[in-house]
């Protein structure tokens, strides 16, 4: 890139071009760093999160998520499109950095970057920029002529960002041709005058310019090179001071927001990150009520969002029509912290954001799945500040009534249906269930080494009980030396605490501890996902958990568990990840390996699985609460089992049971589709002492058919 | 405006399987968890909306023993600026006319411009709020389903039959007892409840209010409960059995015919 005549040179008769370069670097500079500080400032005002540990798996998810860009090609095309953008803007910032500096001092090459590499690097960002150009050429085309669903933006979340978008593509694309050009009318003017001209890779948007320059006379084509340098120079820098402002502030903040993001799955960030659970009490306010409360991650994800809407794209509450989407939880933020901590002028007084950005529904509308945070490219963060405003409005007593009643029963009776504590074990006293197996409750007379965790609904409700037996049945099955804790078992409080109730979570919490100590066990089990979730993350000092499947699918693979034939030929299955045992607890093939061990079951995947599962509608409170919504969420996600060619929907939850099975009542599938939970159809297809005979007969009658 | 709120805490029937006592009197006690009444949490809740309107103060009173104090805090969480319990052995065993008397006394010692109660006790007669306006010479609203303040009066719409709404202009002081449903209740958590733990909550008797031995309490009682029982259960609900349609135009037909629809 270093000729004869420089930029600096060129603009002689005008002002000293030096100066004027060096007064674009100098304003350029100036202004992002202005801008930069500016948007800082809510951050310093946010609340504590202390996200400056294990720097070296911090580094690790900036090589995957970051530099690897990992989550693009789960959409393919943009995917694809922003994996090169992203790959030519890191190729490229070298070469941007000299194009400026050669501005001011002409000689200037970039240290590691002269002789043979610099030429091969010099062709390999011919052709960054020129793929560049061409991703800004069909990005324009997507957001104009095709106009993908996921971009469109409601009116009641504000107005479209296409504009913006587009001019900002124009921009890079601008910004490619004035490099290019300049790149090719050097390498023109060079050879024109018969000096050693550069080579320009073949077929790039560089050679192509030069090529078209071929015959222009020399004082034509200084003139188009000293444009080009300006054009190129001016675009750069507004770019960089105008991204701050929208959607692309992430080319900046993306590699911090990567770097910060949250380690650990399934866990919820504390109420307050310097107080500690014993001296909750002393804090004046909980959760988010005002800008502020966020965390400063928090606002950096907002920052960082750069608006693909991928969360949304694939939040079930979204598609169900309910008042939320992920991504307007962030922009609207956004928004409000730009008009809140304007570039030019001091910030305004803060407001409440329940009321102002945020409706009380859209914050209760969201079950938790997760699937927004699994989908997110730069791992912006939902579920903790969707539970920190659920904090804010419970604070503040603003709580829709239909759940009030099941959070009261929960404080007075440990369960949200308001059930008698006795008659918590009342499910092990069937005469049927007893006749074939008898479950201990650990009441400090009987011990064991595995304690059941059944939790409120599989307790009470008279449907689920029968996952609770089936449960029982298959540990008494594996001759696992367990009980149930009875009446001392309250509610997990996982639901509890996702609604942002946390003083009645922590209660729940320590309870249940207490009487999990008491009972001496060695091992915890359950076959609720959420009790699951509870158990490993939420609770302190208890024994490991694990969720049946898990259990079933290492007793199978010991040979302890053996399956007969499914009796119905016609059944096609499919496995309904539960959020809480796959995406949040990464069990996705547990669960697979069970069903696809028990003989001539037919088994498909639905389209959205493992951890693109779509929520059936939420656990615990969820089921009280009255979303405004279109259509359930279960319904959807029985017509995606229905799309698969599945009548049968195997799930591991009860809670997935309770809205699965109602959805298909709903969608007008009775008689086409069931339902079924993995402990039941485990329990029904089990080889047991009684069977191990006719099943010997049934192989020895194959093997005389098959000789 | 001072407004008074008389509250009383009642077996949570949402939470609770009651079952009669072997006696047949009563009803088992042992297991209950309690609450407050729906309908006065309701009238709580109108009354702080009330005073963040207009200022003033709320005060939560209820005619009990100690083990109400609970409902006591769990209303001055809700937001209430103070609590009365009014407390003596002398109470025990009134009839509503023994509890009006008591806040009678009570509202005659303080100056309040507006007392609410709730429409109606779970376990209740719906009587103690008619009987305190009358005894202090009030005027009385019932079933009151919204209030407005205007120019040292008020303005309150009472629930009639059939759902319509009448609205009565009332003059200060008043006793009105409210309809649940006129407003939406802050709800009252734990935490809530820990922060104003050390809230002191006054006891007051017999003495303090100078009521007579004998004026209220058991012995002075004219209503007496002498039965309690179960009704027993009627004939099963009516099954339609018919197709979806069928099904859907026969319920159509039914709650026609019992004035559901209009």
């Amino acid at each position: 890139m270093v000729g004869n005549y420089s930029p600096a040179q060129i603009a002689d008769w005008l002002v000293p071009g030096r100066n004027l370069f060096l007064t674009i670097h100098a304003l350029g500079v100036a202004c992002f760093v202005y801008i930069v500080a500016k948007r800082m400032v809510p951050l310093l005002r946010a609340e504590r999160d202390p996200r400056f540990d294990q720097p070296w798996a911090r580094l690790q998810r900036v090589f995957k998520f970051w530099l690897g860009q990992w989550k693009h090609p789960r959409y393919k095309l943009a995917g694809t499109i922003h994996i090169l953008i992203f790959a030519g803007f890191i190729l490229l910032a070298a070469r941007a950095f000299t194009t400026l500096l050669v501005g001011v001092s002409e000689n200037f090459v970039m240290p590691g970057l002269s002789g043979r590499t610099g030429r091969i690097y010099d062709i390999v960002t011919d052709y960054a920029a020129t793929v560049v150009f061409l991703c800004m050429v069909v990005a324009a085309i997507r957001r104009l002529v095709f106009k993908p669903a996921r971009y469109a933006v409601p009116a009641k979340y504000g107005k479209g960002h296409t504009a913006d978008a587009v001019f900002l593509l124009g921009l890079i694309a601008v910004l490619m041709v004035a490099d290019s050009l300049f790149a090719a009318s050097q390498a023109a003017g060079h050879a024109l005058q018969g000096q050693p001209a550069e080579d320009l890779a073949f077929l790039s948007l560089p050679w192509l310019l030069k090529v078209a320059l071929s015959s222009t006379p020399l004082a034509t084509l200084w003139a188009v090179n000293v444009t080009a340098y300006l054009v190129h120079a001016v675009t750069f820098y507004f770019l960089l001071c105008y991204r701050p402002f929208g959607i692309q502030f992430h080319v900046e903040t993306s590699l911090f927001s990567v770097y910060f993001a949250k380690l650990e799955r399934g866990m919820l960030k504390p109420v307050r990150w310097d107080v500690s659970d014993e001296h909750l009490d002393q804090v004046k306010s909980f959760g988010v009520k005002k800008f502020e409360d966020f965390t400063w991650k928090h606002m950096l994800d907002f920052y960082s969002c750069a608006d693909c809407g991928r969360c949304a794209d694939n939040c079930p509450a979204n598609a169900a029509g309910r008042p939320l989407a992920p991504r307007f939880l962030t922009t609207k933020a956004r928004d409000y912290a730009f008009q809140h901590y304007p570039v030019l002028g001091s910030p305004k007084e803060s407001l409440p954001l329940i009321g102002n950005i945020y409706s009380e529904d859209e914050i209760w509308s969201c079950t938790t799945c997760g699937a927004c945070e699994e989908e997110c490219p730069l791992l912006v963060e939902y579920i903790d500040k969707i539970v920190d405003l659920r904090r804010g409005m419970i604070d503040n007593g603003n709580v829709p009534q239909s759940l009030q009643k099941p959070l009261k029963a929960l404080e007075s009776r440990g369960n949200p249906y308001g059930k008698l504590e006795k008659k918590k074990a009342d499910w092990i006293k069937a005469p049927e269930f007893r006749k074939g197996c008898e479950v201990k409750v650990l009441d400090g007379k009987n011990g064991a080494d595995t304690a059941y965790f059944v939790d409120s609904i599989t307790s009470y409700d008279d449907r689920m009980q029968s996952i609770g037996r089936s449960t029982a049945r298959i540990l008494d099955h594996i001759g696992e030396d367990f009980g149930i804790l009875g009446a001392a078992e309250k509610d997990s409080g996982h639901e509890v605490r996702r609604f942002g109730e946390e003083t009645l979570f922590l209660a729940l919490r320590d309870h249940n501890t207490d009487a999990i100590k008491a009972a001496g066990v060695k091992r915890l089990v359950t076959a609720d996902p959420h009790a699951y979730n509870a158990l490993k993350h939420d609770y302190k000092d208890v024994p490991p958990v694990e969720h049946i499947s898990q259990v079933i699918a290492r007793e199978v693979q010991s040979g302890k568990i053996q399956f007969n034939p499914v009796e119905n030929a016609n059944s096609v299955y499919a496995y309904h990840d539960p959020c809480y045992l796959g995406r949040h607890n990464q069990v996705y093939d547990d669960p697979r390996t069970v069903l696809d061990a028990i003989p001539g079951l037919k088994r498909v995947e639905m389209t959205r699985s493992r951890d693109r599962s779509f929520c059936c509608g939420g656990g615990g409170l969820m089921l009280f609460y009255e979303p405004q919504e279109e259509q359930r969420m279960g319904v959807l996600r029985v017509r995606m089992a229905a799309d698969a060619g599945a009548n049968v929907i195997v799930t591991a939850c009860p809670f997935c049971m309770v809205n699965i099975e109602d959805a298909i009542k709903v969608a007008g599938l009775e008689g086409k589709m069931s339902a079924i939970d993995l402990t039941e159809l485990v329990d029904q297809q089990i080889v047991r002492a009684a069977d191990t005979e006719s099943l010997e007969t049934a192989k020895l009658e194959t093997a005389t058919c098959g000789g | 405006m001072e407004i008074l709120v008389c509250v009383r805490r009642v077996p949570d029937t949402s939470e609770n399987e009651i079952q009669l006592n072997a006696a047949g009197n009563d009803i088992e006690r042992d297991e209950l968890v309690y609450s407050i009444n729906e309908a006065d949490n309701y009238a709580v809740e109108e009354a702080l909306q009330i005073r963040d309107r207009v200022g003033g103060n709320v005060t939560v009173v209820t005619v009990g023993a100690e083990d109400d104090e609970e409902i006591l805090r769990r209303q001055l969480a809700m937001g209430a600026n103070q609590a009365v319990l009014l407390y003596d052995e002398a109470f025990t065993g009134s009839d509503g006319k023994g509890i009006a008397t008591v806040l009678k006394d009570f509202v005659q010692k303080g100056h309040y411009d507006l007392i609410l109660t709730g429409v109606q006790a779970d376990d209740g007669a719906a009587q103690v709020g008619g009987m305190l306006a009358a005894m202090l010479d009030y005027p009385f609203a019932s079933l009151v389903n919204a209030i407005t303040v205007a120019d040292g009066k008020l303005k309150v719409s009472r629930e009639i039959e059939g759902g319509n709404r009448e609205i009565n202009e009332i003059d200060l002081p008043c006793v009105l007892s409210i309809q649940t449903g006129i407003n939406e209740p802050r709800y009252v958590g734990m935490r809530g409840i820990r922060q104003v733990a050390s809230v002191p909550i006054p006891t007051v008797g017999a003495s303090d209010l100078g009521i007579a031995k004998g004026t209220v309490g058991e012995v002075s009682a004219k209503v007496k409960r002498i039965d309690y029982f179960v009704p027993a259960l009627s004939k099963g609900a009516e099954m339609l059995n018919g197709s979806r349609e069928e099904n859907a135009e026969k319920v159509l037909e039914l709650v026609g015919a019992k004035g559901g629809l209009k």
